[in-house]
């Protein structure tokens, strides 16, 4: 086959929304496309445990920090998905973390703002995890088959972590004054952060079309975040609680909210490594890593040792 | 000291050992040099709480039986005096959050810094061996609870066991460095594994009405075990012999007091609420 029918037969299976699996032709640039997003959505993982992570010692009752650390439990796991789904397409774990540490490959901007109070287990529950699930229901059908099979899992859990952080903020939400004005005072944090992370607007989301031609995103930004602010508005009522937005109205010609301006100034200059957290949160992963590292060396050179001894064993049994 | 006081303290010891442990290794969530291995030990964190939460909920069933006047004898917590005034029954949480460390019973062992990757392995190995010979025992308690944590528990331990006795193996006979850094924290944590066998007035008097185990039948097969794995791991066993104590007394090291204003901050800040 020519390169051209090699596109050719990708594309017809594109179209017909038949998976690439790993050893099937792909562009370069699908391939790339594919790492980047998915190596991203796995840090963002491995990075959003930290925030959270945060209030594990401090959880305020012992089922709450039972299903704390199961949450954030879960989150390393769908890393580990997450990296396996990237390793099929030709890159290391080790890779990966490096262009992590050394700020080549990014995370979910989200991860960089601080978690300052308890109800921020709550907002991040309720609103990140609720976005993400937004954001990644529909990569279930994603075009690559690793990274589709790889978010089924994800998305099960997720849906139990946005309920769990929604509970948090409904206990908040039904307790006493201070309760509610620490419920209030999370959402008004987390709000504008969880709609951004949807990404930029579409008229200015470079890589949307192309992924979308990929099939490898099946909504564009906008749609996404539309969809996010009309379910979430509705759940912040129910629990008597103000979303921070004072242009927020519901548009009954549209069938949706009209939402204010979205201030992309703060998005971009998160993304560029100006937000609260960014620095601590990188410096945490890469103390992790490297005072791991003794521990990886020995891991490694254990089991050399251990298979040179069997195969000692071996050799001395048949002489 | 009767023997339902008795029984309380020595619930709260098994529950204080499993907080206490617990929350020691939930402070590596996020933080382990390799993410399967973050992953195994913060399933390792939840196990304890869970042995916790059982433990502590025993033991608020016994506290709520008692006279009044008995449970003012309890604790020093000026919260829960209060509570016991208003008459008020106790739960997990106010055993967990609302106690200071003079009234926590766990050994000294368990509230020791983590340190590093070895100093952590060292100090969870301790403690699985003994709970894994302990909780064989405390299945046959004369204490139905006591003796249905221990069954359910032992599953877990078991696990932990296993991997606390292969990460000795693989440090110690790892690199000169991991070899070097197993022996120090073997070293330094070995005074600490003395009190594990300690006898508490609790101890002796739920051991005689069998209920409790006898930790003295323990510490030979604590001893083999650990013997056995520190020679695969070519670890030389310490030979100090001085050990710490206190923490079954409730006299603790300097570590508990800030493990508990953390552990207890929201309870102390936002007290009497529903999270």
């Amino acid at each position: 086959m020519t390169v051209h029918s090699f596109q050719q037969h990708f594309d017809e299976k594109i179209d017909n929304d038949v998976a690439i699996e790993p050893r099937d032709w792909m562009p370069d640039d699908y391939r790339k496309t594919l790492i980047r997003q998915i190596s991203q959505h796995a840090h963002s993982e491995i990075v959003g445990m930290l925030p959270e992570g945060n209030w594990i010692t401090r959880a305020p009752s012992l089922r709450r920090k039972a299903v704390l650390l199961a949450k954030v439990q879960d989150e390393g796991g769908h890393g580990l998905y997450l990296y396996s789904a990237a390793e099929t397409l030709g890159i290391t774990r080790d890779e990966m973390y490096d262009q992590l540490h050394t700020g080549k490959a990014k995370y979910s901007s989200i991860f960089n703002y601080p978690t300052l109070t308890w109800a921020d287990m709550g907002a991040i529950g309720w609103l990140v995890d609720g976005a993400a699930i937004m954001n990644q229901v529909p990569l279930c059908r994603t075009s690559y088959g690793p990274y589709a099979r790889a978010m089924v899992r994800v998305c099960k859990e997720e849906s139990f972590h946005q309920r769990q952080g929604y509970e948090i903020m409904m206990a908040l939400a039904n307790g006493t004054d201070v309760q509610k004005k620490l419920a209030q005072d999370a959402l008004n944090r987390w709000w504008w952060p969880s709609i951004m992370m949807f990404g930029p607007p579409d008229d200015n989301s470079p890589n949307t079309a192309q992924s979308m031609r990929w099939r490898i995103k099946r909504f564009t930004n906008d749609e996404l975040r539309q969809k996010f602010i009309d379910v979430t508005v509705e759940q912040a009522k129910l629990i008597g609680l103000t979303v921070p937005d004072p242009d927020l109205k519901w548009n009954e010609e549209r069938g949706h909210y009209d939402y204010g301006a979205i201030d992309w100034t703060e998005f971009w200059d998160v993304v560029k490594g100006n937000g609260p957290c960014n620095k601590e949160r990188l410096e945490t992963r890469k103390k992790a890593w490297e005072e791991g590292a003794w521990v990886r060396d020995a891991a490694l050179a254990y089991s050399k040792k251990r298979k040179a001894r069997k195969e000692n064993k071996k050799d001395n049994l048949a002489a | 000291m009767n023997e339902s006081t008795s029984q309380l303290i020595y619930t709260l010891q098994l529950a204080d050992n499993a907080l206490i442990l617990g929350h020691r290794i939930s402070e590596w969530c996020g933080h382990g040099p390799v993410l399967e291995q973050d992953i195994a030990l913060t399933n390792t964190a939840l196990d304890h709480l869970g042995q916790a939460r059982s433990f502590y909920q025993h033991a608020a069933e016994q506290f709520n039986l008692m006279p009044v006047e008995v449970k003012k004898q309890q604790f020093v917590s000026p919260a829960l005096q209060q509570k016991i005034d208003k008459g008020e029954s106790l739960d997990e949480d106010d055993l967990a959050y609302l106690r200071d460390g003079w009234d926590f019973r766990n050994v000294l062992l368990v509230e020791q810094p983590n340190k590093d990757w070895a100093y952590t392995v060292v100090r969870s190995f301790f403690a699985d061996v003994f709970n894994f010979y302990f909780y064989k025992e405390l299945q046959k308690s004369k204490d139905a609870a006591l003796a249905a944590i221990a069954e359910k528990s032992l599953k877990e331990v078991t696990y932990h066991l296993r991997w606390s006795s292969e990460w000795m193996i693989r440090l110690g006979d790892g690199t000169e460095e991991s070899h070097e850094r197993m022996q120090t924290a073997l070293n330094e944590r070995w005074a600490y594994s003395g009190e594990l066998f300690e006898m508490s007035a609790a101890d002796k008097a739920m051991a005689e009405a069998g209920i409790g185990v006898d930790v003295a039948t323990i510490k030979p097969l604590w001893d083999a075990h650990v013997d056995g794995i520190l020679q695969e791991a070519t670890l030389e066993k310490p030979a100090n012999k001085w050990m710490q104590s206190g923490g079954k007394d409730g006299r603790h090291s300097e570590h508990l007091g800030y493990i508990l204003a953390e552990l207890q901050f929201m309870q102390r800040a936002y007290p009497n609420m529903e999270w």
